[in-house]
């Protein structure tokens, strides 16, 4: 157990370049699927040194809700911002900032609630602050920036602390 | 059957078009330079989304060969848009703003692009490990 | 059908190139710039696959992801840069 624990530092790594590699090939065969495995143990054993820490992840049932809501909002994301860019004039929008204080601790839980809110409506996250306890988040129009700071907690913080804590 | 499948890689590529143009009309549109930020990483994203979902329905039903590249494609962007439109803001961070000018950060001190080496040694000085 | 609509694809991404190029000349500030550019190679990689499309061929897919790499790794060294002074420290 150790031993498969040293030669499979990130399984999910494993995994997912398996995968990968099976979509650049484009298509299925023994060949390609052991080559995939090849690369998907070689590459995170020679840079195991790079990340150390091994994240932690659990029910891939919130996950799955997780990614099904971000797509969802991606979609209606474009829609809104199409609308602001062609119908509202520059006087008419509020562009803001907001700063949101992070309940979420790990690394990498951060960078996935900084990457969607890039992709999810009118809001494009900046900064983080220099202990890393607040997100600085900019919005394309935003009258009401508290409610904007809300709903980004309840929407998707609480959902990724569900999934990474 | 063949023309609902028409009638939706049509409707993909079209959506993709205007989502492409309303992307780059929003670059030269938006008068300051933040809000520029927001309308190609979002709006291009989905043009390009459009696009490639529609060449892969065409290839999977004209053509007769399933191929995922591009969804390993839309995938890609979708991953890398808030890595560059991140970057490109703490670029416009670092040039034309100060710690001034900025809002608060909360609980700490400032934000991470105005950071120092000096604040470094003061955030390490009281930790135990900061002999290294 | 479909032809119609991949000529009004063309015609909406050349023109979308064309509005990043002028943003490129005019923009004020560098930031502006690495966006136009990034928001280019983007418009680029849609082109290519739409005239895979219309070629019927699956050649120019490998041409896409190059492009969708190099765009994102230059734009963040770009990006990088200009923040450090350096690229790899």
């Amino acid at each position: 157990m150790k031993l498969l624990r040293r030669l499979l530092p990130h399984p999910y790594l494993t995994l997912l370049l398996t995968l990968t590699w099976l979509l650049l090939v484009n298509g299925w065969s023994l060949n390609s699927l052991l080559f995939g495995f090849m690369l998907g143990v070689l590459i995170p054993f020679f840079t195991q040194p790079y990340w150390p820490n091994r994240p932690r992840l659990g029910k891939p049932l919130k996950i799955a809700e997780y990614i099904l809501v971000v797509l969802m909002d991606i979609v209606q994301a474009n829609i809104i911002v199409a609308r602001i860019v062609l119908f509202k004039p520059n006087a008419d929008r509020r562009p803001n900032w907001i700063t949101i204080p992070l309940d979420l601790k790990t690394p990498e839980a951060i960078t996935a609630l900084a990457g969607t809110i890039t992709m999810t409506p009118g809001t494009l996250s900046a900064d983080i602050s220099d202990a890393g306890h607040a997100l600085l988040v900019h919005c394309l129009d935003a009258p009401n920036p508290d409610a904007v700071r809300d709903e980004i907690k309840q929407r998707y913080e609480r959902r990724l602390m569900e999934i990474f804590e | 059957m063949a023309s609902l499948f028409e009638f939706l890689v049509a409707a993909f590529l079209v959506m993709g078009g205007v989502f492409g143009i309303v992307g780059s009309y929003g670059l030269i549109k938006l008068n300051d330079p933040m809000s520029r930020l927001h309308a190609p990483t979002k709006a291009t994203t989905l043009g390009v989304g459009g696009v490639l979902l529609a060449s892969l329905l065409h290839a999977a039903v004209f053509e007769e060969h399933v191929s995922i590249h591009e969804l390993m494609i839309t995938l890609f962007l979708f991953l890398t848009a808030p890595i560059t439109a991140n970057f490109i803001a703490k670029v416009h961070i670092h040039r034309q703003e100060t710690r001034e000018t900025m809002p608060p950060a909360g609980e700490d001190d400032h934000w991470a692009t105005h950071d120092k080496p000096e604040d470094e040694e003061r955030r390490t000085a009281g930790r135990p490990d900061a002999a290294q | 059908m479909i032809e119609n609509a991949a000529y009004f694809a063309f015609a909406c991404f050349a023109l979308a190139m064309l509005m990043n190029l002028w943003k490129i000349v005019t923009a004020p500030d560098i930031a502006d710039r690495i966006l136009a550019l990034d928001t280019m190679f983007i418009n680029a990689i849609a082109l290519m696959v739409l005239y895979g499309l219309a070629l019927g061929t699956e050649i120019f897919f490998e041409a896409a992801m190059i492009i969708a790499m190099l765009g994102f790794v230059s734009t963040v060294a770009y990006a990088r840069f200009i923040l450090r002074g350096n690229i790899i420290e």
